[in-house]
């Protein structure tokens, strides 16, 4: 039988690109969902996410019990976890855009504004640049060095390096993904990222953390 | 090294078949529009572009099935514009797959448009058209209706507005140039790249790949978006990646 990969639709964003690539991935059991009850069961679980850290905070918070579903499949069932975009900076602590929000805190840190120093540096930060791994950094066994589409102003900043997976530079480094355990956030789109992001997303569906 | 300059295709659509026009005015048929992203998605175009240029009211059915086929086969970012008047049509055309929505008239007409999308959608998915010709040495206006309707409003002024409502990139057409294969307008495109902090996408006029280069050397372009010169199969989305390469800059490939 299929893996179960609940793909959860709180309302923020590119949900059938998503849901597209994992299919093209190879995923014959994408069901995009927002029921906590599915979110439990799942084997898998994907937060897409597009916009800003805020509106996609509380639109996730506004659904009752899905944060108390996917704490008990992620961090007690230990179910693979990707989070994508805004559902990567997600993970954090909190974020700063439009005010101070609390994020799932699952890998501390903060969301912060991109500030480059040279000024000829545009903001967003957008379109394809590296994905570079750390020597021995977490989740290694998603991700693999390459190019990648990336979209977004804010970035994840870990309290605990041992958690950054992948960096990329845009007028200084940023993190392209975290990882611990089970869990692993990806700044980037791999869903927009061609074969890069399919390949991704594969060895995604396959991991055994 | 640092981000990609994009390579964008861009492909006019009216009626849910990809045309192209010289200047706007010829229109010649030249396929399916799913079909055609494929092929730029296979040759690994950095970011792919439908315009419709119907944009009638009944045409958009069609618009949104053709956007919906394409997400399902292409994974590259998609940018479509054309009529999107409202929050209600941009978040219709993400919901269908597209993942930017470009606003061009309406965003003459009422500016706020950008910042309505912005907040609802996030500054990420809006492209805001900028479409201009020039009227005096160093001075743009901006034209509407395909470049034949004068408004009396500075182009660069207007620019720098759309990016503090809340675009997340500008879409600068030179509408002198475009369809004439004679280059961007790279002052045009320059000064504005130097007055906003988003990227600006060079538009409008390209004829070989000397004019990719020229786009981000002297326009400063952050990506730029070419037509003719890759539908008619003149070049490649990998000569064009390699040409910008050549000289020095940052690209794919």
């Amino acid at each position: 039988m299929a893996e179960i990969v609940a793909l959860v639709d709180y309302g923020a964003g590119n949900l059938h690109s998503v849901a597209n690539a994992l299919k093209a991935a190879g995923c014959d059991g994408v069901t995009v969902t927002v029921d906590p009850s599915v979110v439990r069961a799942a084997d898998r679980i994907v937060l897409p996410g597009v916009g800003n850290f805020k509106a996609c905070a509380e639109s996730l918070r506004a659904i009752p019990h899905l944060i108390e579903a996917m704490e008990e499949r992620v961090l007690i069932g230990a179910a693979p976890f990707l989070g994508i975009c805004v559902g990567m900076q997600l993970l954090a602590s909190r974020g700063v855009e439009h005010g101070i929000t609390q994020g799932l805190g699952w890998i501390p840190g903060e969301v912060r504004l991109i500030e480059p120093a040279d000024p000829a540096i545009k903001i967003p930060h957008m379109g394809w640049n590296d994905v570079a791994l750390p020597s021995h950094g977490p989740g290694a066994d998603v991700l693999d060095p390459g190019e990648a589409y990336f979209l977004h102003s804010y970035h994840f900043v870990p309290e605990d390096g041992h958690m950054i997976a992948a960096m990329t530079d845009h007028g200084g480094g940023i993190v392209a993904a975290v990882a611990r355990d089970n869990l692993v956030g990806v700044q980037f789109h791999p869903e927009k990222s061609q074969s890069y992001g399919l390949e991704t997303l594969a060895r995604f569906l396959q991991w055994k953390p | 090294m640092t981000v990609r300059v994009r390579v964008i295709p861009c492909l006019d659509v009216a009626n849910g078949r990809v045309v192209k026009g010289v200047n706007f005015v010829d229109l010649k048929d030249a396929g399916d529009p799913v079909e055609q992203a494929r092929a730029y998605d296979a040759a690994g175009a950095d970011e792919l572009c439908f315009l419709d240029i119907t944009a009638s009211h009944e045409a958009r059915g069609t618009l949104l099935d053709v956007v919906r086929r394409t997400a399902e086969v292409c994974f590259m970012p998609l940018t479509v514009g054309g009529g999107v008047r409202t929050v209600g049509d941009a978040r219709e055309l993400l919901l269908a797959g597209a993942d930017k929505v470009a606003v061009n008239s309406a965003a003459v007409s009422r500016p706020e448009v950008v910042s309505d999308i912005a907040e609802k959608m996030g500054s990420q998915c809006i492209v805001a058209s900028v479409d201009a010709r020039r009227v005096s040495e160093g001075r743009w206006e901006i034209f509407t209706h395909g470049g034949r309707k004068a408004t009396g409003i500075d182009a660069v002024e207007h620019a720098v507005r759309l990016a503090q409502l809340g675009a997340g990139e500008l879409l600068v057409t030179s509408m002198d140039g475009d369809g004439t294969k004679a280059g961007y307008d790279l002052a045009l495109t320059r000064t504005i790249a130097d007055a906003v902090s988003v990227p600006v996408i060079a538009s409008g006029g390209v004829g070989t790949l000397d004019h990719l280069v020229e786009g981000v050397t002297q326009g400063h372009a952050s990506a730029v978006l070419a037509a003719s010169i890759f539908h008619f199969g003149t070049y490649t989305i990998a000569e064009a990646h390699a040409a910008l390469r050549a000289a020095g800059i940052s690209a794919r490939g």
